[in-house]
């Protein structure tokens, strides 16, 4: 099995004047091709700060990522952007679609921005796989949150990526949307292969992948498979 | 299925987006802002449309007065004295041949015998030829030969319109009088300004009164040639510099009017192409403060293409070619506005060009302009553009990680003062000269610097310690002033320089014609004679007392060159020309000599000698200007020629005088004694009580003394008022485009904060806030922002108009409060208007809309 996210010993400490504040705290965990996670904690124990330094969005302050072979903190900001075009996919909670753009211009995006020839094809094609055939010229503001997190799955898979981080999927979302995405999210995942990091509040969610990694106060304090995991939090 | 891993272990995969994707995005991205975008260029569009407008003009009244120049001298050289031609130089006249026309001028009153008025005017008195290019327009046309053999005048139009006279009444001038062949309407060399400040009669040179030439008496003799084998006339005038110099005989050529005249027109339309500068300047932070506004909308946006791989410079580009695209519109719009503009400057300037200017559209001035439009707009908005560069791909996670450090990078400082030199640059090549330009760019970056720090310093107080025993309506309106993304700042700097501008002119205006108003209060003198001759002086002064008015002053005038100072002659100066001789060396002084100090003079230095003794120079007492620019102290010696005779004197004293007193005042006082029987002339100075015991006396005196003149100050206030009435006109046209330019950038400001307020709107409504409670909020904010701006805008101008009072005009600043009053409620009743039409709607939106419509 070859490894896709490498976390070792991260850390991330803000500094406010004279005070710092550590939200994570020598974090280690390794994830295969394939592998499915959730990382779960209370609110503040640094879930999307994990998120955003395992995607390069955000660098460690001490500690290392590696995302598919790439070491992330030797690398510039540019250079992480190109390995997050190449390799990752995204879905976030507020589902973060440009309201500029349509559906299927949305989709488009990423592939683009690899100069994909091909962009529209596959960008139709997987609107049409996640049930909004009828939607494509439709802006995010005439699109329900349902169907707004459906445009967003659509764009975190046309890349084909080896990872897809996903921060609270269904935390805007009633519970029957939610599933509906969720379940959508897993068929995506699973006919793409893509290793899965989720982050949640939601133990239902989070038992459906393989790992759980819980986190309290910055620290990792538990990973283990859903049926070991603890079901508090 | 994910990508194979094997592959991408190696490198780094490379950016595959090229330009075509920058574009086709920015173009995707602007969709449901286009309006917005739109209303960001309208605030540059009057900017670029002023400076087009200027310099295409620019180059039209160039390219007149290029094809025109010869009109413009109506002849190909000319030579002229302030006396009559010395042997030696009608010697050159002669030798030079070629057609010739004598003119020559001088100041007198004209009566109007039918209508018994009188008016100093400049007399000309013309030979047949002259103008030997252009012609003398005139009504009817035919006038403008037929006065010379019909022995009449050629009366300036003002003067006949003003005295109610009709071409074949009489005007007579010392003791001849002409019949009125026809009127003056445009005459080589001299604009309607110049003729406002002193009205043309053309006569007969064979006709004039030669009485009115005698020694004392202020003259111009000219002589025009035109030669038709096509000498250089130039090549002439170099050859016969030596000795027409020592003559004082000055010369002029179709090249040298023709630059005289560039460079007066130069300055001229520079001067305005500075002042709707102004406007561009303001227009652009207009653009800079929406693109700062737009691009914070823009930050989820920008994260999430951050987030999927595009680079820092790829979003920047983005954003940068939207502004690019936004400068070009503003541009070519503005470029389109200035050329209609174009042909309205020759109509408001039409009273200080001495051509008809001929319109033709000027594409290089066309393209400079909007070269720095789009320049200035581009730079401007890469202040706020330079943040999207640092906006991290985290904000997609948290919108908290957008707000970057407080601390400005490098590239920021580095930006800023790219634009700082820019603008200077800019502000030096449109200025009259570098140092204008300079001087220029510097005050408006003092007055943006003061103003946006008024604004802070107001956010801050507000904040710290905003009013909080008052009506929630009211703290709400003033706690909008410095919520986040409050455009207070924006709309104070340009709503306060608007107000700066126009309250700037009007001061000045005020203060100009206060100090006119100040010559004419009170007991000073407001009637004056001059050119008496002794013998005439007692008779003057006879009739005065006969229609019961005062003999306030009588001073005997002698007229003087300055032939050295301290051993160096003028002349040497003159000749040596590593050094510049000033205006004081040069000119014709018409002194006085008595021996006690009048109340408009105060002794700075030395002691004032009133008798003479007769022992050693002669002591006289010098005007503190003068001395600086004749480079004289007490002590220092110069030597004057009196009509021939050279008198050595010494700087006995220094004196300060009180222009504005309508007393005699003289740049040097002799004592009593040696130039007592120099030929002299006399003024005699009165006070009328009205315009009628004015005319009377002027007419009374015109009549028994032809040769004298006189100047009645309220003709000369009314004068001034008209002058300054047209370049105040002119000005106030410029400054307007920063006014309406100011109101457009309110505008934007409001418009682009209008989600902001319609959030609010929505949240006081849900929280049970009535829509007379949300307008009520609105219409303080807006009051209160009207209100700051404006105080600011006018503190500063009485600081401006303080300044311009007091080492320009040296009086004291006037403050015309109900005018001031007037713009106070003037800018702040606009800014609770426009902020009010361009909030209409927000109370009626539906919270749902508001809250997905985020855009």
């Amino acid at each position: 099995m070859e490894s896709v996210l490498k976390i070792n010993d991260l850390s991330r400490t803000y500094q406010s004047g004279s005070a710092s504040l550590t939200v994570l705290k020598d974090v280690s965990f390794e994830l295969m091709k394939g592998d499915s996670v959730s990382i779960v904690g209370p609110s503040g124990s640094g879930k999307t700060t994990l998120l955003g330094l395992s995607a390069g969005l955000d660098t460690p302050s001490t500690g290392s990522v590696e995302l598919c072979g790439h070491p992330l903190s030797s690398l510039s900001e540019d250079d992480r952007a190109r390995v997050r075009n190449e390799h990752v996919g995204f879905v976030f909670q507020s589902f973060r679609l440009i309201p500029t753009l349509t559906a299927l211009e949305n989709v488009m995006v990423p592939s683009e921005l690899r100069g994909e020839k091909n962009a529209k094809e596959e960008a139709v094609r997987l609107l049409n796989e996640v049930g909004l055939r009828e939607r494509h010229g439709h802006y995010p503001t005439q699109l329900s949150g349902g169907e707004q997190q459906r445009v967003a799955l659509a764009r975190a898979f046309i890349n084909k990526p080896n990872i897809l981080f996903a921060d609270e999927p269904t935390g805007n979302l009633d519970s029957d949307t939610g599933d509906t995405i969720v379940d959508i999210l897993f068929r995506l995942n699973e006919t793409a292969g893509t290793t899965l990091v989720l982050v949640t509040h939601d133990m239902d969610l989070a038992s459906r992948t393989e790992r759980i990694i819980r986190l309290k106060g910055g620290e990792m304090v538990e990973t283990a498979s859903p049926s070991l995991a603890s079901t508090h939090e | 299925m994910s990508r194979e891993l094997n592959q991408q272990h190696s490198a780094i995969p490379s950016s595959k987006v090229g330009l075509k994707w920058i574009m086709s995005f920015a173009w995707r991205d602007s969709r449901g802002s286009r309006t917005k975008l739109a209303l960001f260029v309208s605030s540059m569009v009057l900017g670029v449309a002023a400076l087009v407008a200027i310099n295409s003009f620019g180059d039209n009244l160039q390219a007149t007065v290029d094809a025109e120049s010869r009109t413009l001298l109506g002849a190909d050289l000319s030579f002229e004295s302030s006396k009559p031609f010395s042997d030696d130089v009608e010697a050159i006249i002669d030798s030079l041949g070629g057609r010739q026309s004598r003119r020559t001028s001088f100041s007198s009153m004209a009566y109007f015998t039918g209508s018994d008025a009188t008016r100093l005017a400049t007399v000309r008195g013309h030979e047949s030829g002259f103008p030997y290019y252009g012609t003398i327009e005139t009504d009817p046309p035919e006038a403008s030969t037929a006065y010379l053999e019909e022995g009449g005048a050629l009366v300036d139009g003002t003067l006949m319109v003003q005295y109610d006279v009709q071409v074949g009444d009489s005007v007579r001038i010392g003791n001849v009088t002409y019949p009125i062949s026809g009127k003056l309407i445009q005459t080589p060399r001299e604009s309607a300004a110049i003729m406002l400040f002193s009205p043309r009669i053309y006569v007969p040179l064979a006709r004039i009164d030669t009485t009115l030439l005698a020694t004392g008496s202020r003259a111009d003799y000219e002589v025009y040639f035109r030669f038709d084998d096509n000498r250089n006339a130039d090549a002439i005038v170099d050859d016969l510099e030596d000795r027409l110099r020592p003559e004082r005989v000055g010369t002029d050529t179709v090249s040298e009017e023709r630059e005289g005249w560039n460079e007066a027109l130069t300055n001229l339309y520079r001067f305005l192409g500075l002042v709707g500068f102004v406007a561009l300047i303001l227009g652009s932070l207009g653009v800079a403060s929406s693109i700062h506004v737009y691009v914070r909308q823009r930050i989820q946006t920008v994260a999430v293409l951050r987030c999927y791989g595009a680079s820092s410079w790829q979003t920047f580009g983005v954003y940068l070619l939207q502004a690019a695209g936004m400068g070009l519109i503003g541009a070519v719009a503005g470029s389109g506005v200035g050329i209609g503009l174009q042909t309205v400057i020759p109509i408001i300037l039409r009273d200080f060009l001495p051509v008809d200017v001929e319109f033709f559209i000027s594409w290089s001035a066309v393209l400079l302009g909007s070269s720095i439009g789009l320049g200035v707009t581009l730079l401007f908005a890469l202040l706020p553009l330079f943040s999207v560069r640092s906006i991290p791909p985290l904000a997609a996670l948290r919108i908290e990680y957008a707000e970057g450090s407080s601390k400005r990078s490098l590239s920021w400082w580095v930006l800023i003062s790219l634009v700082g030199i820019f603008v200077t640059i800019l502000a030096v090549l449109q200025a009259p000269s570098p140092a204008f330009g300079l001087g220029y760019a510097g005050v408006l970056l003092v007055v943006f610097l003061l103003l946006a720090g008024i604004a802070r310093l107001v956010i801050h107080l507000l904040r710290r310690r905003g009013p909080s025993n008052v009506s929630y309506v009211i703290r709400q309106g003033i706690a909008n002033l410095y919520r986040p993304q409050n455009q207070t700042l924006m709309m104070v700097v340009s709503l306060g320089l608007g107000t700066f501008l126009v309250s700037t002119m009007l001061l000045s205006e005020q203060t100009l014609l206060g100090q006119i108003d100040f010559a004419s209060s009170n007991e000073q003198p407001n009637l004056v004679f001059y050119d008496i001759q002794p013998y005439q002086i007692d008779q003057v002064a006879e009739i005065v007392e006969l229609q019961e008015m005062p003999v306030i002053d009588q001073v005997p005038i002698v007229t003087m060159r300055i032939s050295s100072v301290n051993g160096e002659t003028v002349e040497s100066m003159r000749a040596d020309t590593t050094r510049q001789t000033s205006w004081a060396h040069r000119r014709e002084y018409r002194s006085t000599y008595r021996d006690y100090l009048t109340e408009s003079e105060t002794l700075i230095e030395g002691e004032f000698v009133g008798v003479f003794s007769g022992d050693g120079p002669i002591p006289v007492s010098v005007e503190r200007d003068v001395a600086t620019q004749l480079e004289v102290e007490v002590g220092d010696t110069i030597v004057f020629n009196v009509q021939g005779v050279e008198m050595t004197t010494r700087v006995a004293s220094l004196r300060m005088v009180d222009w504005r007193n309508m007393q005699t005042n003289f740049f040097i006082v002799f004592p009593t004694g040696p130039i007592d029987s120099a030929p002299a002339f006399h003024v005699l100075m009165t006070r009328a009580q009205d315009e009628r015991q004015s005319a009377v006396l002027q007419s009374a005196v015109v009549r028994a003394h032809p040769n004298v003149s006189s100047i009645d100050v309220s003709v000369v206030l009314s004068v001034f008022e008209a002058i300054f009435s047209r370049i105040a006109f002119v000005v106030r046209f410029m400054a307007l485009f920063s006014v309406i330019t100011g109101l457009i950038v309110l505008s934007g400001s409001v418009m682009i904060s209008r989600f902001q307020r319609m959030e609010e709107s929505v949240l006081l409504k849900t929280l049970g806030a009535s829509r007379k409670a949300v307008l009520q909020i609105m219409a303080v904010e807006y009051f209160t922002l009207g209100l700051i701006s404006s105080v600011t805008g006018l503190i500063f101008s009485f600081g401006a108009g303080w300044a311009i009072s007091r080492f320009v005009f040296d009086s004291a600043l006037i403050i015309p409060y109900g005018s001031i009053a007037l713009i106070l409620i003037t800018v702040i009743s606009l800014t609770i208007l426009i902020g009010l039409v361009n909030s209409r709607g927000v109370y009626e939106r539906q919270a749902l809309d508001v809250l997905r419509n985020e855009t």
